[in-house]
């Protein structure tokens, strides 16, 4: 037996309808649909989703920890970006 | 060691019922046997998720099996306390997993006949059936499209993966004969709408298989020398052995519980 490994895949799975997909975890698998079918049985036992998005690991193109201070760093100071100077209001549930 | 119980000689539709329940009840117990064993991480899981699906069913047919029966026993009673010769299983569940490609062969077949089993019987003249039944069909309709992209996936793999897929159904196939076979009890229930019709059942899953067996590129095997007994209650020496597993724990710490 060729002892070659499935390719690694990144998972995003959507909670509920109206949220976005988010990061979970990685499994390996042979193609798309085996690693949609392998992202159903490893992230979604306990009712975690509603849709899942599968991605070959090696499509994600990341930033360099090394340029983490350049890329981050500017944002420390600038709280004003930030949306904390409203109130929001008690029908919003998801923001 | 606690007594066993008998249900032999049950009322029609309890028979039935115990049939289905048997069934889901000695293949999940098997698919168990591959946790800690996968072939990879992601398929272990799988395997035991499908277990667990298996044994959810078991658990919800047990349940009416034991009020139909109406004598005082419970799921657990009816699962781990009755011998070999009173599981009315088909023999094709019980059958030893092998290797991977044996396990999913065996589980393709039955997630095909589930998947029309369960289709019909979510149109039962018993409500509790049809009920079971429309939770069942999700379950197996997922489980098939697993099992059966493997079995295309491996048949028409490498040579050795078709070589151990044809094996399999060779060496399976004279199981296959029992799934579709009719007696006094079905027959009385299909004819109150209770049971599926055995005979159109077989038709859609012959359809079926044939055409996962051309993508698959794997020869269909000859009826030849076909078996049969499992529903009532004569098995191969497989299931002895795996019940003595099963069911150790309530046969020597009776009512243990977690």
């Amino acid at each position: 037996m060729a002892e070659q490994d499935w390719p690694l895949w990144e998972v995003f799975i959507r909670s509920r309808t109206g949220l976005s997909h988010k990061h979970v975890g990685s499994l390996h698998a042979a193609d798309q649909q085996m690693a949609l079918q392998n992202a159903r049985d490893l992230y979604t036992r306990r009712q975690e989703g509603v849709s899942i998005w599968v991605v070959p690991s090696a499509a994600i193109h990341a930033s360099d920890p090394a340029e983490r201070d350049a890329y981050f760093d500017p944002a420390d100071d600038k709280i004003y970006r930030h949306p904390t100077f409203y109130d929001i209001p008690d029908e919003v549930e998801v923001l | 060691m606690t007594g066993s119980i008998d249900v032999r000689a049950a009322e029609p539709r309890l028979e039935y019922v115990l049939r289905l329940a048997d069934n889901a009840l000695v293949l999940g117990q098997r698919l168990g046997e591959w946790c800690g064993k996968g072939p990879a991480l992601e398929e272990e899981m799988a395997l035991v998720n499908f277990a667990l699906d298996l044994v959810g069913q078991a658990r919800m047919l047990l349940s009416y099996a034991a009020e139909l029966e109406g004598a005082g026993h419970s799921e657990d009673d009816l699962a781990f306390l009755r011998d070999g010769m009173d599981f009315r299983n088909l023999l094709l569940v019980e059958l030893p997993n092998r290797d991977f490609a044996f396990t999913i062969v065996r589980q393709c077949l039955f997630d095909l006949y589930q998947c029309g089993l369960y289709e019909e019987l979510q149109r039962s003249g018993d409500s509790r059936l049809a009920e079971i039944a429309a939770k069942a069909s999700k379950e197996s309709r997922y489980h098939l499209q697993h099992s059966a992209g493997w079995f295309v996936r491996l048949g028409d793999g490498t040579a050795e993966s078709h070589q151990r897929v044809q094996a399999a159904l060779d060496r399976i196939w004279r199981y296959t004969g029992e799934l579709f076979e009719t007696d006094d009890v079905e027959t009385a229930l299909v004819a109150e709408g209770i049971a599926a019709d055995p005979a159109v059942l077989r038709s859609e899953w012959d359809n079926q298989l044939d055409r996962i067996l051309r993508e698959a590129t794997i020869t269909r095997p000859a009826d030849d020398g076909m078996a049969s007994g499992g529903r009532h209650g004569r098995h191969t020496e497989h299931l002895g052995y795996m019940l003595a597993e099963m069911q150790f724990l309530q046969r020597a710490y009776p009512g243990a519980s977690w």
